[in-house]
Parts: C-alpha cells; sequence; structure tokens
C-alpha cells in the first residue's frame, strides 16, 4: 500500500473519530434529560431514589471524560448503548430498522440515476436549443420541491385520484413504489444537473472538435468522448448524495408511515433518545466517510491522469 | 475588390483547379445584442499541394473562417452567404451528417493548443485509430498497424508505447505530432492548420512546421494555415491572405505582397512583426542621455529551489545565473517555457527568497530584506506582468488603479495624487476618459499602458517587465514598445526584459542572458549574442525564429 | 429591511451595467436599436422571479395589506371549504382561511430562512476568510472542522441542533444555519485562495500594499461576490429545510402559520381537501424556484 493510500485513510478515521465528539459533545450538553422524560412520569410511580438508581446504571451522573472514553470504547466494540426509551441495545434497533430504509435507499437511488441519465441525454440530445433550456430547467423544479409535499401530492394522485396505488394494506412491493418515486426525484436533480454541466463544459473542449473533425458525429463524439468525461466528476459527490439520501429517507419515511432508520430518528428526536441518536449520527458519518474514501482510491483507476499524480506522492 | 483580384489569378491558370474555393463568404454569430457578422464577403483559393496563410490579428475572423470551412462553427455561428467550394462541390449548405463524410477523409484540422486538443482519458492509439473506424478502415489489426506507423511517420520515439500512454505522459510538441498524425491518416486534400504552433516553444515550433512541411509535400496535401505570426506565414506560405475586422485586405503570393505590400494595414503589418526585422536599425540608433556610471541591477549566483511533494525532492528552476544591469539599459533574460526566467525575475522583484546567491538592486541587497524594508523596495522597483486582463482589479477604476501605489507610501494630499495620476496617464498616451472606466471597457493595449502607468506612478528605478507584450497583437505590440523606449530614454529607466521571443529581445535590449533548463548558457551584448552564439541551444534557439526565410531575400532587393 | 436595500442596489446596478456592455460591443448602432437591445436582454424568467420575491417580501412585512381574514382564528361553519370568490384557497378544518394563513406564514419562513443564511454567512464566511488569508496551521484546523461538520449528513445535523436548543422556529432555524457553515467557509475559503493567486493581488503587494489593505482593497470585494451569489442560493435552500422541519414537527408549534407546518396539517384532509396541502406547497416551490433564480443571475453578472 502507497503512502497515499495509508495518509487517506488514516484523515478518514481522524474525520470519523472528530464526528464522533462533536456528536456526542452536542447531544450530551443537552439540557433536556431523556431518562427523566422517561421515568419522571407519575403513572410509573418511581421515587427519587429509585430515579437516581436508574441515573447510575445509565452511567448517566459520571464525569464527562469518563463518560466520553467509556462510550467511545463502547463505540469500537460494536456497544451503542440501550436505548431509554424502548430498553433495547441500540444495534438491534439499528439492524431491525436497517433493511427498510436500505431498500428505499437502493431503488431510490437507482431511480434517481435513471432520471438523472435520462435528462442529461435527452438534454444532450434535443435539436433545439428551446427544447434543452426546457430540459435543463427540469432540475432546478425538483430542487425546490419539498420532499413531504411530492409525497404527498403523489398519494393524492395515484392513491385518491387515480387508485392506482392502494395505501391501505398494500403488498410490500406497492408499498415502495410511491416512497421510491418520492426519494428518487430531489437527488436526481443535483444529480441531472451536474451532469448536464459536465457534459456541456465538456462539449466546448477543443478535443472534440478534434474528434468532430475526424468525422465523428455528435452521438459517436457524446458517447465516446463526452460521456467519460462527464461522469467521472460526478463520482466526487458520492458521499454529499448518501446524506441527501438519508435525509430523503428520514422525510420520506414519516410521510408514508413507514419503518426503517428515517423513522427510528425521528422517533429517537421525538423521545431525545441520545443513544440512539448518537449511534445514527455516528453511523451515517462513518458510511459518508467510507463513501468518500471509496471514491478517493477508486478514482485513480477510472482517471489515468490521477494514476501519475498518485504515483508522485507515494 | 478582393473578387476582382482572385478572378486574376483563376483565369492566370485555369488549368491548377483549386481544392479549395471560398467565393464570398459571409459568418455571423448571434449573441445577446443580436446578430453580429464578422466575417464579411470573403473569397479565396487553395490549389493542391499549395500553402495558403490566413493572417490577422485578434478578431481578424480568422479562426471562423478556419470553423467555416470545416463546418465546426460555434452553435451560435452562421453562414450568411456565399460558397464553399471543395474540390468544385458546394459544402457551404451541406447537413453536419453529410459534413461527417468528409471530416477526417478530404478536409482535416491541426488544432492551436495540442494540451487540450486530444482527450485525458483515452489513450493516444485510440484516438489515432478513431479516425481510421470512422472511416471504417480496414480490420481491427489492420488499424492497430497502421496507428504505429502514423505514430513512427511524425517522429515519435517508442511508437508502440506511446501509443498505450495517455495525453498527459506527453510533451506539448509529441501531443502536436500526435494530432497531426491523426490529421494525415487518411491523406486529406486539406489540412486546416489552426495556429498550430502558438502554444509551443519556438525551438518546437520550427520542427513542428518542418513536420507538416515535409507530410504536406509528401502527400500532395494542400494547407490552409491560420497564424496571426506573420514571420510564420512567410516562411511557410506560398500565398498570402490579410484579414482584419472579417474583410480581406490583401492578398497575393507571399514574396510579392512581403516585397511589395499594396495595403496599408499590411504595410504597417509588416513593419511592426519584430521577427520580419525590417525595422529593427532604425528603432535601435537612439542616443542614451542618462547611462549611470553604477549598476542597476547585480545579480550573482542567483539559485532557487522549489520542494516537490516530499521535503526531500527539490526541483531547481533557477541554476546559478549572474548579470549586471547598466543604469538606463534593457537587459533581457530570454528562454523557453520551464527556462526559469520568471522566476529568475520574482527572486529579483523580492517575491520569493532565493535558496543561494545574491541580487542588489539600485545598490540594496533584496534577499536580506524583510518586512517594511522589503515593501520599501517597491519604491524602486516595479513589476508589469504579462497579461493585463489579469494583473488589474476588474472592480476598480482606472483612477484607483494608478493611485493605488501612492497610498502605500507617504501620503499625499488628494490634488497632489490626482495631478500625478494625470500626468503618467498622459505619459502612457491615454486619454483621461479612461479615469473613470473599469478595465473591462479597455482593449488589451490600453490595459498594459494602465500597467505601466501603476508601475511608473512611484518613480521607480527599474522596471521589470514579465512577458509583458506577448500577449498583444503585433500592432500594439509595437505600440507598447515604442512607448517602453520612449520612457527609458525620458526618465532613464532601466529595464528587465522577460521574454521568449529572441526577434523581440534583439529589437529592445542591450545586454541578454539566455538561460536553458535553470541555466545560463548565454549572455553578453546582444548583437554580440546574436552574431556568435556561445552555445548550441543559442544558436538553435536563432536559427528558429520563424520569418527568416523569405525575409532576408526581401531585405537584400 | 437589508435585504430589500440589497435587491434594490443590485437592480440598479444590473441597469447600469447594460449601455456599459452595449457599447463595448457595436458602437455605431442608433438609440432605438440601443432601447431594443435593452428590452431584449431583460429576462421573463429573472423578472418573475424579483417579482416573486417581491410579493413574499411584502406579505412577510405588511401582512394585512393582503388579506382581512385572522391567521390563526377560524370562521365558524366555514371549515374546510374548497377555493371560492370568499375564501381564495379554501379554509382548513377550522375554518381559517388559507391565503391568509399563507401570507402571513411568509414572516415565520422568510425571517426563518434570513436567520439560517445570516447564520451560515456570518459564521462560515468568516470562517472560510479567516482560514485562506492564515494559511499554514490555522487554515488546516479550520479546514478539518469544517469536513468534520460536512461528514454528517444535514439534516441529521440540524436534528441534533434541534434537540440542544429545543423546538421551535428560531432554534429550526439557527439549526439549518449551522449546517451551511461549512459549505459557506469552503467557499469563502476557495474564493479567497483563488484571489490572492491572481496577478492583481501580487501587483498590490508589488506597489507597496500592506497585508490589511489588500485585504480590503483587494481580496474581500472579489472574493465575497460568489459568497452573495451562494447566499441568495442558501435562501432558497433554508426555505425548503426549515419547511421540512415544521413538517417533521421540530419548527413552529401550531397553531403558528408555517408553511411545512401547513403541509403536515393539511396531510390528515387528504381525501376531501387537496387544496389545504396542494397550495402551500406550490409557494414553496415559486419561492424557492425564485431564489435560486435570483441567485444564478448574480454569478452570471460575475462572469
Amino acid at each position: 500500500m502507497s503512502r497515499y493510500v495509508i495518509g487517506r485513510i488514516g484523515q478518514a478515521v481522524l474525520v470519523l473519530w472528530a464526528a464522533f465528539t462533536v456528536s456526542f459533545g452536542l447531544l450530551q450538553a443537552l439540557p433536556g434529560d431523556a431518562i427523566l422524560i422517561k421515568f419522571l412520569n407519575p403513572e410509573l410511580g418511581l421515587g427519587p431514589e429509585q430515579i437516581a438508581d436508574i441515573r447510575t446504571s445509565y452511567g448517566a451522573d459520571s464525569p464527562l471524560v469518563v463518560q466520553y472514553v467509556h462510550t467511545a470504547i463502547n463505540f469500537l466494540t460494536g456497544n451503542f448503548g440501550y436505548s431509554i426509551h424502548a430498553g433495547v441495545p441500540v444495534g438491534d434497533l439499528i439492524v431491525a430498522n436497517l433493511p427498510p430504509t436500505l431498500w428505499l435507499s437502493t431503488l431510490g437511488f437507482l431511480l434517481s440515476l435513471v432520471f438523472a441519465i435520462t435528462l442529461a441525454a435527452l438534454s444532450a440530445l434535443s435539436p433545439f436549443a428551446w427544447l434543452r433550456a426546457f430540459i435543463q430547467s427540469i432540475p432546478a423544479l425538483f430542487i425546490s420541491t419539498p420532499v413531504f409535499w411530492l409525497g404527498i401530492l403523489l398519494i393524492q394522485i395515484f392513491s385518491f385520484q387515480l387508485r392506482l396505488v392502494p395505501i391501505i394494506n398494500p403488498g410490500p412491493w406497492q408499498a415502495l413504489i410511491l416512497p421510491v418515486l418520492t426519494l428518487a426525484v430531489p437527488i436526481s436533480a443535483p444529480l441531472a444537473q451536474i451532469l448536464m454541466r459536465n457534459i456541456d463544459h465538456v462539449l466546448t473542449e477543443p478535443f472534440v472538435a478534434v474528434a468532430r473533425a475526424k468525422g465523428a458525429s455528435h452521438r459517436w463524439v457524446l458517447w465516446k468522448h463526452v460521456a467519460k468525461n462527464a461522469v467521472l466528476p460526478t463520482l466526487t459527490i458520492g458521499g454529499i448524495l448518501f446524506g441527501e439520501l438519508l435525509a430523503g429517507a428520514v422525510v420520506t419515511e414519516a410521510v408514508f408511515g413507514l419503518n426503517g432508520l428515517g423513522g427510528l430518528t425521528q422517533r429517537s428526536v421525538n423521545d431525545q433518545d441520545i443513544a440512539v441518536l448518537q449511534a445514527i449520527v455516528v453511523f451515517s458519518a462513518a458510511a459518508f466517510v467510507v463513501i468518500n474514501l471509496t471514491v478517493d482510491l477508486l478514482y485513480p483507476i477510472f482517471d489515468p491522469r490521477l494514476k501519475v499524480r498518485q504515483g508522485v506522492v507515494a | 475588390m478582393t473578387t476582382a483580384i482572385n478572378i486574376k489569378t483563376v483565369s492566370a491558370d485555369a488549368a491548377n483547379l483549386p481544392i479549395l474555393e471560398i467565393r464570398n463568404l459571409a459568418v455571423g454569430y448571434r449573441g445577446n445584442q443580436g446578430f453580429q457578422r464578422v466575417v464579411h464577403d470573403v473569397s479565396l483559393l487553395v490549389r493542391p499541394g499549395e500553402v495558403v496563410a490566413l493572417v490577422g490579428e485578434s478578431g481578424s475572423g480568422k479562426t471562423t473562417m478556419a470553423q467555416a470551412v470545416i463546418g465546426l462553427l460555434a452553435e451560435n455561428g452562421r453562414l450568411e452567404g456565399g460558397a464553399i467550394r471543395l474540390n468544385g462541390t458546394d459544402i457551404s449548405g451541406w447537413s453536419q451528417k453529410q459534413l461527417d463524410t468528409i471530416r477526417g477523409r478530404q478536409i482535416s484540422l491541426i488544432p492551436q493548443d495540442p494540451t487540450t486538443s486530444l482527450n485525458p482519458v483515452k489513450t493516444i492509439g485510440a484516438q489515432v485509430a478513431e479516425v481510421l473506424q470512422i472511416h471504417r478502415q480496414g480490420s481491427r489489426a489492420e488499424i492497430d498497424a497502421r496507428v504505429i506507423e502514423l505514430l513512427t511517420r511524425v517522429g515519435l520515439s517508442q511508437p508502440e508505447l506511446r501509443a498505450k500512454q495517455y495525453p498527459h505522459e506527453l510533451s506539448g510538441g509529441m501531443r502536436q505530432r500526435v494530432l497531426i498524425a491523426i490529421a494525415v491518416a487518411l491523406r486529406p486534400a486539406l489540412i486546416i492548420a489552426d495556429e498550430p504552433t502558438s502554444a509551443l516553444d519556438v525551438t518546437v515550433q520550427k520542427r513542428i512546421l518542418d513536420l507538416i512541411d515535409e507530410l504536406r509535400r509528401e502527400y500532395g496535401t494542400a494547407v490552409l494555415l491560420v497564424t496571426h505570426d506573420l514571420g510564420v506565414a512567410a516562411d511557410r506560405a506560398n500565398h498570402i491572405v490579410v484579414l482584419k475586422g472579417g474583410r480581406i485586405q490583401e492578398q497575393g503570393p507571399i514574396a510579392e505582397v512581403l516585397a511589395s505590400p499594396r495595403c496599408e494595414y499590411t504595410r504597417k503589418l509588416l513593419a511592426d512583426a519584430p521577427s520580419l526585422g525590417k525595422t529593427r536599425s532604425a528603432f535601435r540608433v537612439r542616443s542614451r542621455p542618462i547611462v549611470g556610471p553604477d549598476d542597476a541591477i547585480v545579480v550573482e549566483n542567483l539559485v532557487q529551489d522549489f520542494a516537490l511533494g516530499g521535503k526531500r525532492d527539490v526541483f531547481r528552476a533557477v541554476d546559478g545565473v549572474s548579470f549586471t544591469v547598466q543604469r538606463g539599459t534593457t537587459h533581457a533574460i530570454v528562454g523557453e517555457s520551464g527556462s526559469g526566467k520568471t522566476t529568475a525575475a520574482r527572486s529579483i522583484v523580492g517575491f520569493q527568497k532565493p535558496t543561494s546567491g545574491r541580487v542588489f538592486v539600485d545598490g540594496t541587497e533584496v534577499t536580506t530584506l524583510r518586512g517594511e524594508n522589503l515593501r520599501r523596495l517597491r519604491k524602486t522597483i516595479q513589476l508589469v506582468y504579462q497579461n493585463p486582463f489579469a494583473s488589474l482589479d476588474p472592480r476598480q477604476t482606472i483612477f484607483q488603479i494608478v493611485e493605488e501605489p501612492l497610498l502605500n507610501f507617504d501620503p499625499l494630499p488628494r490634488e497632489d495624487r490626482a495631478r500625478k495620476v494625470h500626468a503618467i496617464l498622459d505619459r502612457v498616451d491615454l486619454p483621461q476618459s479612461v479615469l473613470t472606466r473599469r478595465p473591462h471597457a479597455l482593449s488589451g493595449g490600453q490595459r498594459q499602458r494602465v500597467a505601466i502607468a501603476r508601475a511608473l506612478v512611484l518613480d521607480p528605478q527599474v522596471l521589470v517587465l514579465d512577458e509583458a507584450v506577448s500577449a498583444l497583437d503585433v500592432t500594439v505590440q509595437a505600440q507598447i514598445l515604442e512607448l517602453l523606449d520612449e520612457l527609458q530614454q525620458a526618465l532613464g529607466l532601466t529595464y528587465l526584459f522577460i521574454s521568449h521571443d529572441l526577434a523581440v529581445v534583439r529589437q529592445i535590449s542591450d545586454t541578454v542572458s539566455v538561460l536553458h533548463n535553470g541555466r545560463q548558457v548565454d549572455g553578453g551584448p546582444v548583437e554580440d549574442v546574436f552574431q556568435r552564439p556561445g552555445s548550441a541551444y543559442t544558436r538553435e534557439l536563432i536559427s528558429a525564429i520563424p520569418g527568416q526565410r523569405n525575409a532576408n531575400q526581401h531585405s537584400f532587393q | 429591511m437589508t435585504g430589500l436595500n440589497t435587491i434594490g442596489r443590485s437592480l440598479l446596478r444590473d441597469d447600469a451595467n447594460i449601455p456599459v456592455k452595449y457599447s463595448q460591443v457595436s458602437r455605431q448602432a442608433t438609440s432605438a436599436g440601443h432601447v431594443l437591445r435593452i428590452l431584449r436582454s431583460i429576462k421573463p424568467g429573472l423578472v418573475l422571479s424579483w417579482l416573486v420575491m417581491g410579493v413574499v417580501v411584502f406579505w412577510a412585512l405588511f401582512p394585512q395589506w393582503f388579506t382581512s381574514y385572522s391567521a390563526t382564528v377560524g370562521v365558524a361553519r366555514q371549515q374546510l371549504r374548497a377555493p371560492s370568490a370568499d375564501h381564495w384557497l379554501g379554509t382548513d378544518a377550522l375554518g381559517r382561511d388559507l391565503l391568509a394563513r399563507i401570507i402571513y406564514g411568509a414572516g415565520n419562513s422568510l425571517s426563518g430562512a434570513l436567520v439560517a443564511v445570516g447564520v451560515g454567512l456570518m459564521v462560515g464566511t468568516t470562517l472560510g476568510i479567516v482560514a485562506g488569508s492564515a494559511r499554514g496551521r490555522i487554515d488546516g484546523a479550520i479546514m478539518r472542522g469544517v469536513d468534520v461538520l460536512l461528514s454528517i449528513p444535514q439534516l441529521l445535523l440540524s436534528l441534533s441542533i434541534v434537540i440542544l436548543l429545543g423546538f421551535g422556529i428560531v432554534n429550526a432555524a439557527i439549526a439549518v444555519g449551522i449546517t451551511s457553515i461549512a459549505s459557506f467557509a469552503r467557499l469563502a475559503r476557495s474564493e479567497v485562495v483563488r484571489v490572492r493567486a491572481s496577478d492583481y493581488v501580487e501587483a498590490a503587494f508589488g506597489s507597496g500594499g500592506t497585508f490589511s489593505r489588500v485585504l480590503l482593497r483587494h481580496i474581500l470585494p472579489n472574493s465575497l461576490t460568489s459568497v452573495i451569489a451562494f447566499a441568495a442560493l442558501q435562501l432558497g435552500w433554508a426555505i425548503l429545510t426549515i419547511s421540512t422541519l415544521g413538517f417533521l414537527g421540530y419548527g413552529a408549534p401550531p397553531p403558528t402559520p408555517e408553511w411545512g407546518l401547513l403541509i403536515a396539517e393539511g396531510r390528515n384532509y387528504l381525501a376531501r381537501a387537496w387544496w389545504l396541502t396542494t397550495i402551500p406547497g406550490i409557494v414553496v416551490i415559486l419561492v424557492v424556484l425564485s431564489a435560486n433564480r435570483i441567485s444564478q443571475s448574480f454569478g452570471k453578472a460575475k462572469a
């Protein structure tokens, strides 16, 4: 392994550690106290001593530094603590809620790729300037649309007006159609915009004129010269796109009442269930860091220009 | 008028049918401000095996002409009228689909900038093979063999290796050879060479132009050579077409036009082109009122290293350069890209600390200056940059730009500052009306005058001119050089003139240092160096100056 | 108010630019052609965007000018009425006029967005300028911090901050603002670095300028254009994100009229009252689109 790769991994670990520290700092500084919220409930009939006992059992009263080190070691060993509200290990909660969100976001991401590539291709192939201008303004509309509103609109149109997709007792696949569509629209917008901008930019490069001068047709040039040069830079927004996907999943699951990481996040915020929220934050930061690391390490394989630069550094 | 000339030439030898005949061509662009015509009523002929040079300054429409011929105008461009006949067939109304069948096969292109003209993510071999694939020239194996053959033919060493490499692994000259290989692959009847060597160093330029010449003779291809450099046209073309503002000023056989230009503009272009060396002697005869007894600049054994990535690897950009410049004279540092000339200049101005060596400006040791003392040095030595589009703050007015240096030193009252700005503007021949404008409203030449005014407003002793005329059109360049000469005589300035252009250097400097890979390979009075070059590199550099073949014949007449 | 001021000023500046650009291109044109060309250079989409923004700003400042209905108190026996002459956009389940709620909601959404952008702009730009000017270790430290902020998905970060600060529109706005600090800092730093590398900045040092003078005279004015354009873009994004937090229930508490909350409340009447969700959503889209279009024109003016 080259020095570059080791350095890059070290940097990723550092960012992850810092993200953990930030989330810990943010959530431990909380004025509200989840334990009190849950156990001060008069219906439970717990006395102050019993609550103090519970607090000690959760380690809530030990000094902050001790809590920090304790939590960090626990995270490293895969122990994310207990959900105060649900009373089960946070790890179990995440594992239970991961699959639906994984399905939703994977399908949503794939559909958004289809949208983005279709729009970019239509814009590149459109013979008229006005048509291209129209197609290129679609992503701006997508970006400006509130995800939650779009979900509601789709329910209204497809479930209430057209009655195509049942909302009461849908099949497992039927239940995914509208959420996936809702999620795909906002994700596709930045992808399509970057693709279109890159295609337009690459088309002005002198090497495109050289290819045309060889007798290559517009389609040939788009396919053989523009495509790769335009797609490569979109890889670098992979990490940001993941964040958008997760945010989209939170909102989409809220709109459609689905169970998943998004729903779990919302519940943990409502209940001020710190352990759960912190685990989700660290988990997504880790995913972000891994995605970016992968993109950075794989990029030179696709882009020959970076191979040499990397060799120089190494 | 231009048509008349053309008809005459056609009737003179009707048997020799032209490859390309452009008749009354008009081209326009649609912009925000409506439609604008940039090429008006242009007619010209290119016969088999002939080189026709299309010469003009920026904005003359020469590149638009080239793009129109090969059917690759920008999207907002349109042929407004006229005919483009290729081997007798008018292709001006053809669709892109039709044009695809002749591009690469009958007309091909050698582009301007080899660094951006090859696809960065495809191998050299694939890009040469592409032109053969598009026109279905044989099987895969045949094409692969032909690619190697072509790369060998254009003079690339290790062609098998090159075919597998990517563009960034090749030098600019090598890339231009690849682009030439692509252009000649199918032995087209006509090659359009759009400023094929403008982005290259002068020695590389010569080799590339020689290669184009050689292949043209071998294949009998005609070349439409688009260039801003009259010297290149003079060396390489049979026929010259002079364009200005989208109209033909004059055209004819090259020797005829050079010997007796009929039109005023051509005469001016010829006079202003430093490489043609016509006005040089007249320029140099001048009195030197102020030549001080002391030296304005002394550079001793200057060395400048740069760290590369890791701490151990260093790149030595300047390696032991020494020279002295007498007060009131011009010293030139000349070299190709990567020779270290700009780095040396920046060390002398005090923008970076040299690794070793000493620099005295006006008796002050520059290399040890820091902080406030270094700032004080700015009153003595000033730098003028190559690109006047980048060296002026776009948000400032011209008045603010020229006034700014005065604000940095001993505060003068407002009226005194205004008086100084007005006076210096007169000095550089700019009208007072530009003071309220911003840089974008000025032409390139005017901007460079502003840059010079800003440099002079502090009354410095020494002016460092870093390629200060290289980005300008030849007629503008001549005006700025004249201005610099005037200022030197009037103010007794010392110039350090950094340039890649030997012809300009010979025209304006007294002494010269020739740099090659950071080392000083030659130095001394400029005529000594030109007459008796001390190194093989200097000799190669001098022989590569374009414009020597026909111009010399012409000056002997 | 400051928002209005900048809007007015930049409008004036745009107008002033047109004849300059025009005179550069062709000097012989007649004055009739001149007027024609100015007319042609007006972009209808941009004019429309300014119009939308203008209307919304007036809604925010003087809601009572636009509607006589209350935003919070419903009219008896007028529940869930479809759009009609009395209630242009219909009424909700409590008989409140939807148009009135949208108009009064503009103040909440807009001021929230302004707070959010203000936080991001102030803190982020300052950090970016410090990083870009100081370079070295300070730069490294700030930018690593920015990397960390960027590694946490924005919605999760803002949710974490909302928990910390408590629910409410101002807190939601601050949370949204904090998540945009990283992008502002990155942009400001890269602009400062870009401008610093330019010839005119070196020339300013070369003519004896001190660091602080060059910073104030050249680096800041030339870096901030893109930052301002980005701030306009962020305004649209902030409106969207705040409405999302409102929809999830972390923003303004009912019965406050807030656009995201309006949609959330209308969700219970999807089958009977389509207008309660559809129309506020369209308003949000229009406002966000306009902010984006205006931001784009800033970017163009720079180039």
